[in-house]
């Protein structure tokens, strides 16, 4: 590199990229980076959440007949699953800043492990839905009953079809991020078991904690929004 | 330290450093990535121009004679899709943005070089899905993807169009969002935000429509695909779905699209005419502001294109008066051009005179835009030729302009070579000819009423006239695009070397050679000026190469 005459730190640190003049530059970059890029996903989101909105306050009685046949069990055990995961994650962090590597480690595969478990449970109620002729779009769909608390007036056939609509295009969007995610923190859990990161280094370990929190959160928005419409006990 | 110097004798720059095709393919410096942008952008250019010039043939005569009316639909769709996604939305960032910014804030290269690179390769992908679409025989949804036409009843390639359009999409995001880290965190000492070339806030106010706004069309276009493929059913009307939200979608991102088209024009406008008049930015603090409002009040307007469409009368007048405050930022940006210009030493060079077209179209454009933003004239004109020749005097008109100013502008500093001065402003003035001559009959075609998209017009032959006129313009315009492609290359081989500031410009990227070095400077530069210190630059531009 015949320019470098400010790259005084490159022989020491070898995660320090050559364009950076420091490491907190460069982790500055990347956190700025990262977050810029969860604002991406919430517009990405944004975009099913508004229709939800619209679809919701318009057809209200037959979304909550959707949401009633969801199965709150799997749903409720899925919501915690995940929140322990990104609780593996925040711990992994935590310990790549005190220096504990085996224990980051441990803490992603747990991670991995909770994810997998969540796209599982995921997968078991899709094929629920698929038995129970819950898929939109099909000429065999059918919700049977009535709008909760309103016993005359039956469910609306063509808009609960909106309704399980957006719930597999909004959980398919989710879980596609979980899926993705699992290969990131396969990566992780890799270069990690390499000893790359530490106390001086722990950038991708944050970033990708954030991203897989940004994912939980939208889990956390999902689950009542479409589990728990006009529940009651 | 001294400038590296090769085996050869020469002096090392990012152009010599290394050969061969994996030195490209695999490259992370932005230069490099930029000129790759270069070839695929001039490449969809011409596909979609080419598109364009079967458009104007067929019009030439009202009976519908050339193509078949189905393959007319394919034709104008294509054309949309190409240049739009393929050609404005990236062509001055990805390119000049990516070669420029760096060096103008005085760094190595942008703050994801990886990325970057990432970004480019999403775009080839879109853009061989884009052909391979074309090659299966093309999409007829009109470049808008307009549900339920585009999701249950037609039968053409909407997938992958809608794929290749994705793809893309993410290129133009991850470009956006290393812009925006890299004027944050890579400025080098000194170079304050009251100091950046105007360049690079246009290019940051792009970027946060990029970053905001792409990923609602990338989602609306994954909703259209995915009812197209597994049948859901969130814009069905049959369901009880409704189109009027995709359009919504849509548009919530693609009016904002045309300030990531025009936005970092001005940028390129900003620094020309300054140069070319040898004056300071008139009123920079507004000028900076104006690009930033445009980006904010960009995002508020864009139910404006679906004034027929069905949506509430109150939200229609809200939305028209909104549409209307764009112009108070856009007025800015042309009242301080002027400004700057006033009792400027003015020379007439090829990027100057692609200065003046752009002012002059961009303001017509702007102002047909006011008609657009009035609803009562809006439901009169809405889909008619008065809307097309509004949207490409800004688009070919401002953007296409600005672009090809910079490409001259900037042309030394890239390739290290002048190209020639003459053939530059014949190029100049056949583009403004023929852009006139193709498009301004179309004001008037749509005032009398000559809707878009029709492929015959034998019930009304009295339009035949201007559109001849209109094709005629859009051959003219054709020899102005082809000319500066041809003298471009023929100069890298041929022309005469570039100092390294040709202009006697003021910028960082004037202090260093032409073709610079891999890593842009040989010391981090120290910036103690403010941008366009032209007070303080005695040189005249040079006389014409």
């Amino acid at each position: 590199m015949p320019t470098s005459t400010v790259n005084h730190e490159a022989h020491e640190n070898p995660a320090l990229l050559h364009h950076f003049a420091t490491a907190e530059q460069q982790k500055d970059a990347a956190s700025l980076g990262m977050w810029l890029f969860l604002i991406t996903e919430i517009m990405f989101f944004g975009g099913m959440f508004c229709a939800y909105l619209v679809y919701r306050y318009w057809y209200f009685g037959d979304f909550a007949a959707g949401s009633s046949s969801l199965n709150l069990t799997l749903g409720t055990v899925n919501t915690i699953v995940l929140i322990g995961s990104s609780l593996t994650v925040a711990l992994a962090v935590r310990c790549a800043q005190v220096g504990n590597k085996k224990a980051i480690v441990v803490n992603l595969v747990l991670t991995i492990l909770l994810g997998l478990a969540f796209l599982g449970i995921k997968a078991k109620e899709y094929k629920d839905k698929f038995d129970e002729h819950h898929i939109p779009g099909q000429s065999s769909f059918f919700l049977e009953g009535h709008i909760p608390r309103h016993p005359d007036t039956p469910v609306n056939q063509r808009h609960a079809q909106i309704y399980f609509s957006l719930y597999f295009a909004m959980t398919g969007m989710h879980a596609l991020h979980m899926i993705i995610g699992v290969g990131l923190f396969a990566f992780l859990t890799w270069k990690a078991m390499k000893g790359t990161y530490g106390p001086g280094y722990y950038t991708p370990l944050e970033n990708g904690g954030l991203y897989w929190h940004f994912v939980d959160i939208v889990w956390i928005y999902l689950f009542p929004l479409l589990y728990l419409i006009d529940r009651h006990p | 330290m001294p400038t590296a110097v090769l085996e050869t004798g020469e002096r090392e720059t990012y152009l010599n450093r290394e050969y061969g095709i994996k030195s490209w393919l695999l490259t992370v410096d932005h230069k490099r990535i930029a000129l790759l942008y270069l070839m695929g952008i001039t490449f969809f250019f011409f596909i979609g121009g080419f598109f364009a010039l079967l458009i104007r043939l067929e019009l030439l005569t009202p009976a519908g004679d050339l193509v078949q009316a189905d393959t007319y639909n394919k034709l104008f769709t294509m054309h949309g899709q190409i240049m739009v996604f393929f050609f404005l939305i990236p062509a001055v960032p990805a390119v000049l943005g990516n070669f420029l910014i760096p060096i103008m804030i005085g760094a190595k290269d942008l703050a994801f070089p990886r990325i970057n690179l990432l970004s480019w390769y999403l775009y080839i992908i879109g853009g061989l899905l884009m052909v391979y679409t074309i090659l299966n025989g093309g999409v007829d949804t009109g470049w808008t993807f307009y549900t339920p036409l585009s999701t249950e009843f037609l039968k053409t390639n909407v997938v992958t169009a809608a794929l290749a359009v994705f793809v893309s999409g993410f290129s133009s995001i991850l470009t956006g969002l290393n812009f925006i880290v890299t004027i944050h965190r890579m400025r080098a000492p000194g170079m304050t935000w009251n100091r950046l070339p105007l360049f690079v806030w246009a290019h940051y106010a792009t970027s946060i429509i990029q970053v905001l706004g792409t990923p609602v069309v990338a989602i609306a276009i994954v909703l259209v695909a995915l009812e197209r493929v597994l049948h859901l059913g969130i814009f069905n009307p049959a369901l009880g779905g409704d189109p009027l939200l995709f359009q919504h979608l849509f548009w919530f991102y693609s009016h904002p699209a045309v300030y990531i088209m025009i936005l970092p024009g001005m940028g390129i406008i900003s620094e020309i005419v300054c140069c070319f008049s040898r004056k300071r930015i008139f009123g920079y603090k507004a000028m900076a502001l104006a690009l930033l409002g445009i980006a904010v009040v960009g995002f508020l307007v864009w139910a404006h294109h679906m004034f027929v469409a069905g949506i509430s009368l109150y939200a229609a007048m809200i939305f028209s008066l909104l549409s209307y405050f764009v112009a108070v930022p856009s007025a800015i940006k042309v009242f301080n051009w002027t400004s700057t210009m006033y009792k400027g030493s003015i020379t007439y060079q090829t990027p100057m005179l692609y200065a003046f077209g752009f002012i002059g179209l961009f303001t017509m454009g702007g102002l047909t835009g006011l008609f657009l933003a009035c609803l009562g004239i809006d439901v009169h004109v809405t889909d008619t030729y008065f809307v097309v020749a509004h949207f490409h005097y800004i688009m070919v008109g401002g953007m296409v302009m600005a672009y090809l100013g910079g490409m001259h502008f900037w042309w030394p500093k890239i390739s290290g070579k002048m190209y020639p001065e003459g053939w530059g402003r014949l190029a100049a003035l056949l583009v403004f000819v023929g852009f006139n001559l193709t498009f301004f009959p179309q004001f008037i075609l749509g005032y009398m009423g000559m809707p878009r998209r029709y492929w015959d017009y034998s019930h009304s032959p009295e339009f035949q006239i201007l559109n001849v006129l209109s094709t005629a313009g859009a051959t003219i315009l054709a020899v102005g695009y082809l000319l500066p492609m041809v003298y471009f290359l023929w100069s890298m081989r041929y022309g005469k070397p570039a100092p390294d500031n040709p202009w006697n410009a003021a910028g960082l990227e004037w202090m260093i050679p032409s073709p610079p070095p891999t890593f842009n400077f040989e010391h981090e530069p120290v910036v103690t000026w403010e941008a366009y210190n032209y007070d303080e630059i005695k040189e005249e531009v040079p006389v014409a190469h």
